[in-house]
């Protein structure tokens, strides 16, 4: 921990594998994943894995190939070249069956204002193809985790926005996915709501959900347990926290970014 | 404050509402309602000429409600504005040539080229891009090898480039800013600010928004904001030094572990996780914080926390916040966290 950081063990440049004495089965394998538009390279062959119950962060600069690479893995977008598997079925040939077992949560929050909560999660949980006791059930216990039960009858859009935000999480989490997508899920919410809201990420993941998370707020990369930072669809760094500032010798992460993103954003 | 003995722009001799010599913007009692949402609830504020001056606060705090009333686009409900000497009501049409304005949707015309919408913007305001060049000369450089490019297809950071010299291009008296850096990754928000002080220093007044306590730094003095109110105006300094109990910053090996030991303190006013530290809060301003810290350090070596290190800091504008802002957020039952 105290190791001076040019003595410290580089990061895995281009890789972030996860050690071997750890035996958690992969939540996302991805291997050279690579999108290409026209003759723009987007995402350049990243390869990254991630352990069924971390909380694993996705960061870069805007126009890095983050939204990219995340289409990619929930079945959105096809891939020009590469593989991933994604709660253990692989995007490019089973792109629905992914969308199944994972759930996402953009940053505009994607609930519908003009229905109640309860009718929020009766659509939803209907899309999802849940039976009418299973939504009911589900529920409960999501609500009630939120505090939102005695609320359920209330429009969304008369919630103060941190509830939105918290019932949006619930949301994602209806069908019990294995692998939640979080995108930009903090943005403009105040600092207490946005660390309340980073408690019930470690909740979810604690449980086993797994955890896919991209913010502009670096204080927030530093809870992940690991994470990459991209630059011009690349993966530039990857590790823990700790081992990503060792590797580039900065005691911050907000350094680590700057450090790798100005030359890219200079252009 | 007619005792108070500092030489001031604003002394006891200006009249609440009124503007002194340097205030560029005086808000009195502004209040403001949408149906029964209340945006704004008493707000009360003055920016004097040449200051960057910040609005900080989330989503929901009234922010842009604010700004509409200042650039002369909503009518308050109740309360008076003074904008540049002038009623934002009364003498919309004069206010608004000397207002540069960047909305936090930027108001570009996506099909039209780079320099097209700088055209029709020095166009609008009876001027030309020659005339305004002296203003956005450091900005447009980066801007002119795109010249041609729809501004539909500019990258984040370009847009809000093209957008801040669309505003700026009249060469306004006071530039009205709201969210620009709002979903920009980090690096271009350094950059941004760093253009904002730069005009700043060639005399310019600036009012601007954002949602991210760190930029609170680059601002001469702030307003935070939280649901329609002001919860305080400073300079970022003394807003850090007003921070009232002693604070520490802890680090260990198991982050979850000490937020519940720290919780758990009879003494602990709050315990928040900060980037890789947890920034604790101690109600106990009487006692040493040395010994304070040691004490810390004790209960969490003796919880089974490894690497232990607690040190008193300084306060920042979001300890400031958190402490400030009332947590209706959280839903009723929710404070198992707590």
């Amino acid at each position: 921990m105290n190791a001076p950081p040019d003595k410290a063990p580089p990061a895995s440049p281009h890789t972030a594998s996860a050690p071997l004495a750890d035996s958690a089965p992969l939540a996302i394998d991805a291997r050279g994943l690579t999108r290409r538009f026209g003759d723009f390279t987007a995402v350049n062959a990243i390869t990254f894995d991630v352990r069924q119950g971390e909380v694993f962060g996705f960061l870069g600069a805007n126009g890095a190939g983050k939204t990219t690479a995340m289409r990619m893995l929930i079945g959105l977008l096809e891939p020009t070249e590469g593989s991933a598997i994604v709660a253990g079925v692989d995007v490019v040939h089973d792109a629905d069956a992914v969308r199944r077992r994972i759930g996402y949560m953009s940053q505009r929050f994607s609930l519908y204002d003009d229905l109640t909560v309860q009718e929020n999660i009766r659509l939803f949980g209907a899309i999802y193809g849940l039976s009418d006791a299973r939504i009911a059930e589900r529920s409960e216990v999501l609500l009630a985790r939120i505090g939102l039960l005695e609320s359920r009858k209330e429009l969304v859009r008369r919630l103060p926005l941190g509830w939105r935000q918290q019932l949006a999480f619930s949301v994602a989490l209806l069908h019990e996915p294995q692998v939640l997508f979080l995108d930009e899920p903090t943005g403009g919410v105040d600092p207490i709501t946005r660390r309340v809201f980073w408690e019930l990420i470690y909740e979810t993941a604690a449980a086993g959900t797994t955890v896919l998370v991209t913010t502009h707020y670096l204080d927030e990369a530093e809870y992940c347990d690991r994470l990459t930072i991209m630059v011009d669809g690349s993966i530039a760094v990857a590790g823990s926290p700790g081992e990503v500032k060792r590797a580039l010798g900065v005691t911050t992460l907000d350094e680590a970014f700057l450090h790798l993103t100005r030359p890219a954003a200079a252009t | 404050m007619s005792d108070d003995p500092r030489p001031s722009a604003f002394s006891a001799s200006t009249p609440a509402g009124a503007a002194g010599r340097d205030d560029a913007i005086v808000l009195h009692e502004l209040s403001h309602a949408f149906g029964d949402v209340h945006a704004l609830r008493d707000v009360s504020l003055r920016v004097h000429a040449g200051e960057l001056f910040g609005v900080i606060g989330p989503d929901g705090a009234g922010k842009t409600t604010l700004f509409r009333i200042v650039t002369s686009l909503v009518v308050p409900s109740q309360g008076s504005a003074q904008v540049l000497g002038l009623d934002p009501v009364q003498d919309f049409r004069a206010l608004r040539r000397r207002l540069g304005y960047m909305p936090g949707r930027f108001a570009l015309y996506t099909d039209l080229s780079v320099l097209e919408n700088l055209t029709f913007y020095a166009t609008v305001f009876g001027t030309t891009i020659e005339q305004g060049m002296r203003i956005i000369e450091p900005i447009w450089r980066q801007l002119a090898p795109f010249s041609d490019r729809r501004a539909g297809a500019l990258s984040g950071g370009m847009k809000q480039k093209l957008a801040l010299c669309c505003a700026l291009v009249h060469a306004p008296d006071l530039l009205v800013l709201d969210e620009p850096t709002t979903g920009v990754d980090a690096v271009s928000r350094v950059e941004f600010w760093e253009l904002l002080g730069r005009l700043r220093d060639g005399g310019l007044t600036i009012l601007v928004s954002t949602p991210y306590m760190d930029e609170a730094g680059r601002c001469d003095r702030v307003a935070l904001m939280q649901e329609g109110r002001v919860l305080a105006i400073e300079t970022p300094a003394a807003m850090a030094a007003s921070y009232p109990l002693p604070l520490f910053a802890v680090r260990g090996h198991d982050r979850l572990a000490m937020l519940a030991a720290l919780r758990a303190s009879p003494h602990a006013e709050s315990v928040w996780p900060f980037g890789e530290v947890l920034h604790y809060t101690d109600t106990r301003r009487e006692v040493q914080p040395g010994a304070l810290a040691r004490e810390i350090g004790e209960l969490l070596t003796t919880r089974g926390v490894r690497d232990v290190e607690v040190q008193p800091i300084a306060a920042n504008v979001e300890d400031v916040f958190m402490r400030m802002a009332q947590t209706p957020h959280v839903a009723p039952g929710q404070e198992r966290a707590a």
